[in-house]
């Protein structure tokens, strides 16, 4: 324990004067040369000694583990990292080499490993000048718990002016201070409060490891009170947390349903390709994200926009040729309809399995939608937040179009009723040629955002095509309102029974619901008269 | 009278000529049957499979074949749908005349075409890791059986990682159900307490994993260390992986190994995320042999793409076919009655540098390796087992078939051998 103290102290001495050190060649071959081993074990105790060796390179090496960009030379054991310029440099003297190494081997990394590499760079990172870099390795040693670290928390505590930073490096010296058995009462009563007031499942779980065997009556008592407040705040969370899955589920149905809101909806025509449309818009999205890697790499933030009208042309292309050679032929023959545009869907994804293969495509989230916002515990994923937010604009846009534009004043009208849109000199069959390249159009910009989410696979489209009906016959056939309730509410009604029901029961009580609710109210929420009521 | 006598001896003559025909034609080659999935949801994993089979049977023919005469793939596709992987594998034995066959994927689809090789006696080879608790005359199980996989994987976690709390997540039907069925007996008697037990289950092809993601998370924030094990098939892996990525949940904090995610799974994902996450199975394409670098080259170079990728039941495969071709020489004939028993301690390498050997219970030994998912969509392997290990094929840890054993050498020659009432058939 003196020893490691001792080194820790060493540590924070050597990395104050960093900029002034020689190089101790010798002493840090020895040290390195621990790595140079295929064994776990003994990568795990190599870490750590090197953590607190003081060598001027270790910061740089242990980041190149990180990153797998460390190897060493079996022969000698001497070790190598690979700079960002893609040359190797060797570890031992921090300087490239006089020629480059052959014939390396890669120091391998697992979870213990990796585990050793984050708390031993969280230690070495305390100090640093960067306060993202500060911040993060307070989190690494919140995680690491460890003990050696605590007289380098208590400087860098005290001197630290950042407000929020401090807040990290606070609850990192209780995470450590609350298990630590030979620490003082006070100071675990302490760390208890200080981790209730973080007040997440984290802190939640530390407080739950303090029990009578491991500390004092009332230590014991101070954590099981901060815990109870945490999981009392945790559990109203949760209500906002499974609000947020629902709305965020909805609006993928909502995504997936709209194209076919126009379609089966509007039209009439029971359109079982209507998955094939959001498959082929999944596609468009993959071929665009392949054509940017390949020629533009720089520009790869803006595929998904780039994607989003190639989408909507392809699908609508498609749709518009399925309408001209299929679908005119069997208006008002709805059976013979559902059977053609079944085969034509099989057609689609057999067709989509031979030019691209059976196996799934990687579709890759642009740099703004990875991460998570952390608001206080309630957390919020961007990819999810952008796909609320898109299919909200999608839903818009195209009521826009059925409302403010001539296209769609014309539709609702041969919708309505065709023969008298007729005999007012409209071209009916144009337009309904239009209407279903239109709803097939909005299905393939449904897919662009669906690629994020799910598999880009010939298989995409059938997994969306059952909830995209029931949530257009539920919402009211033709009316676009009642897709938007309908698919929220399904959303919502999803989120909230799987964490009783368990996924696979809650499904089947919705479905039960929806049945009992479409036998009271045949036409769902909201009813519309249009063509399809005729029928 | 005369008439009709006249009449059946002319038909009586053409049946034969025609039967002599075919059997003409038969003796020219010896047809092996390919029963996987071309269309349909397990396309994207059966149809690997029906490539290795060409490629291997091609192998074979290059090498000048089996008794000196080519080999011929008969491929059909039953498209994913159960009941016709059945009427499929009539065809192929009745009007194909295939001496043996490779297929199948999901236990439903065995369970499906088993009644028929076991009415005509033909042979099927079954290249996936799956539940056990059967075993059939007639099928030749390659893939790995829960104590190959399951049981290693949970035992690595155990001592490795120190796991005391566990999520037992799977899609909803009968392979993950019983594994984790086994699992929990397992993990019950080595002292686990059943509130540090979760079990769930998914529907086929879900794709919407944020509560259950949350679930998880919280359920590990108990101040003991969690693990998945994850029995989630197909297409549901995707967004489950992409779902841990978002909600941040690193292998380092909660590790999920998985039985049914390989190479091919990973190629539809950007795995920067999941690095350090686990798969047990009994091959890596990043197995460094040369015997398994040897047969990725030349598979690359058949399959005309440098970046395919190689799995698991692929190997199986390999190894099912080596032994075939073995047993066939050693009976000196591809009658399946006579191949069946040649099969029976039939020894080939397998890709990682040992041997695999046919056991009397029709399962095979394998080694077991636990990987990790490094940034490339490749496995790191981590620890693997000293020798291969024997397929149980009927668990130890579940009532009702720890009593039972396989055996198909005579005198026994039975499935499903009830060690405490010395009789064949049934469960305890």
């Amino acid at each position: 324990m003196l020893r490691r103290l001792t080194l820790i102290l060493g540590l924070l001495i050597g990395l104050a004067s960093l900029e002034s050190q020689p190089v101790w060649a010798d002493d840090a071959n020895i040290v390195l040369k621990r790595l140079a081993t295929d064994n776990y074990g003994d990568i795990e105790t190599g870490i750590t000694a090197l953590a607190a060796s003081g060598i001027a390179s270790s910061e740089a090496v242990l980041n190149a583990l990180a990153d797998s960009r460390l190897s060493y030379r079996p022969s000698d054991k001497a070790i190598f990292f690979k700079d960002a310029s893609g040359q190797w440099i060797d570890a031992a003297t921090n300087a490239l080499p006089s020629e480059q190494p052959t014939g390396l081997k890669p120091v391998k990394v697992n979870n213990r490993v990796r585990r050793a590499l984050d708390a031993a760079l969280g230690s070495m990172t305390l100090l640093s000048a960067d306060p993202q870099k500060r911040m993060a390795a307070a989190d690494a040693v919140f995680k690491s718990r460890d003990a050696t670290t605590l007289v380098a928390l208590d400087s860098v505590i005290a001197k630290e002016t950042d407000p929020v930073v401090r807040q990290h490096f606070e609850e990192a010296r209780a995470a450590v201070l609350i298990l630590k058995p030979d620490a003082s009462e006070t100071d675990r009563v302490g760390a208890a409060e200080k981790l209730g007031q973080r007040g997440d499942q984290d802190a939640l779980a530390l407080l739950n490891s303090v029990t009578e065997a491991n500390a004092s009556f009332v230590v014991v008592a101070a954590a099981s009170l901060a815990a109870k407040g945490i999981s009392r705040r945790l559990a109203l969370l949760s209500t906002a947390q499974n609000a947020w899955y629902g709305l965020s589920l909805g609006s993928v149905l909502l995504l997936a349903a709209i194209g076919l809101a126009i379609t089966f909806g509007v039209m009439g025509i029971i359109n079982m390709a209507h998955g094939e449309m959001v498959m082929l818009g999944a596609y468009t999205t993959f071929v665009v994200q392949e054509i940017i890697r390949s020629k533009a790499p720089s520009l790869f933030d803006w595929s998904l926009p780039i994607a989003i009208p190639l989408a909507f042309c392809v699908s609508a292309l498609v749709g518009l040729l399925i309408e001209r050679t299929v679908i005119r032929y069997l208006y008002g023959r709805p059976l013979e309809t559902l059977l053609a545009t079944w085969g034509v869907s099989l057609m689609l994804q057999q067709a989509v399995r031979s030019a691209f293969g059976a196996n799934n495509r990687e579709v890759g989230a642009p740099s703004y939608m990875a991460g998570v916002w952390n608001l206080n515990g309630f957390q919020i994923t961007y990819g999810r937040l952008w796909i609320i937010l898109f299919s909200l604009a999608v839903f818009l846009a195209l009521l826009g179009v059925m409302r403010g534009t001539s296209l769609g004043l014309r539709m609702r009208a041969v919708i309505q009723n065709r023969r008298m849109a007729a005999a007012m000199g409209i071209r009916t069959p144009v337009i309904d040629a239009l209407t279903f390249a239109l709803g097939s159009g909005v299905a393939g910009i449904a897919g662009v955002a669906l690629s994020q989410i799910d598999n880009v696979s010939p298989n995409l489209g059938q997994s969306y095509i059952i909830d995209s009906f029931l949530v257009v016959v539920f919402g009211g056939v033709g009316n676009l309102w009642g897709t938007l309730l309908g698919a929220l509410s399904l959303g919502l009604a999803n989120k909230f029974l799987e964490p009783i029901a368990g996924a696979v029961l809650g499904k089947i009580i919705l479905l039960a619901v929806i049945i009992l609710f479409i036998q009271r109210r045949p036409r769902g929420l909201f009813a519309l008269k249009g063509r399809a009521v005729e029928q | 009278m005369k008439k009709l006598i006249s009449k059946m001896a002319v038909s009586a003559l053409v049946a034969s000529s025609l039967v002599a025909s075919i059997a003409a034609k038969a003796e020219d080659t010896i047809k092996i049957g390919i029963l996987h999935s071309l269309s349909g949801t397990m396309a994207i994993s059966e149809t690997t499979l029906k490539d290795t089979m060409l490629y291997l049977i091609d192998e074979q023919n290059k090498k000048g074949g089996v008794l000196g005469k080519k080999l011929e793939a008969v491929v059909v596709d039953p498209a994913s749908n159960w009941p016709l992987f059945a009427e499929k594998a009539r065809e192929l034995i009745t009007k194909d005349k295939v001496v043996a066959t490779f297929g199948c994927w999901t236990s439903v689809s065995r369970k499906s075409v088993l009644p028929v090789f076991e009415e005509l006696n033909s042979i099927l080879f079954y290249p996936v890791q799956y539940e056990g608790e059967e075993s059939s005359k007639n099928i030749f199980y390659t893939g790995a059986a829960p104590n190959q996989q399951a049981i290693p994987a949970v035992d690595y976690l155990m001592e490795n990682e120190k796991v005391q709390r566990w999520v037992l997540a799977g899609t909803d039907y009968v392979y993950p159900r019983t594994t984790n069925k086994i699992l929990e007996a397992y993990l019950k008697a080595k002292g686990v307490k059943p509130d540090d037990i979760m079990i769930n289950y998914t529907p086929f092809g879900h794709s919407d994993w944020q509560t259950i993601v949350a679930d998880i998370k919280k359920f590990g924030s108990a101040g003991k260390k969690t693990a998945v094990v994850s029995t989630i098939n197909g297409d549901a892996n995707v967004p489950f992986y992409k779902e841990l990525g978002n909600q941040g949940i690193k292998a380092t904090d909660i590790p999920v190994v998985a039985f049914s995610v390989g190479e091919e799974e990973l190629a539809g994902l950007d795995t920067k995320p999941l690095v350090g996450h686990l798969a047990a199975w009994n091959y890596f394409e990043s197995v460094d042999t040369p015997e398994n670098k040897d047969f990725i080259a030349k598979w690359q170079a058949y399959t005309k793409n440098p970046k395919r990728t190689t799995n698991d039941p692929m190997e199986a495969h390999v190894i099912g076919f080596n032994m075939w071709v073995k047993a066939v020489e050693k009976a000196g004939t591809t009658d399946p009655s006579k191949v069946i028993d040649a099969m029976i301690g039939v020894s080939v390498p397998n890709l990682t540098g040992g041997l695999s050997t046919m056991m009397p219970n029709h399962h095979i030994t394998k080694p077991v390796l636990i990987g990790e998912i490094k940034a490339d969509g490749q496995f790191n392997t981590v620890w693997q087992t000293p020798g291969t290990v024997v397929a149980n094929e009927w668990s130890p840890y579940l009532e009702g078939s720890k009593d039972l054993i396989a055996d198909w050498r005579a005198p026994l020659s039975c499935g499903n051998f009830n060690v405490k009432t010395g009789k064949c058939g049934g469960k305890g």
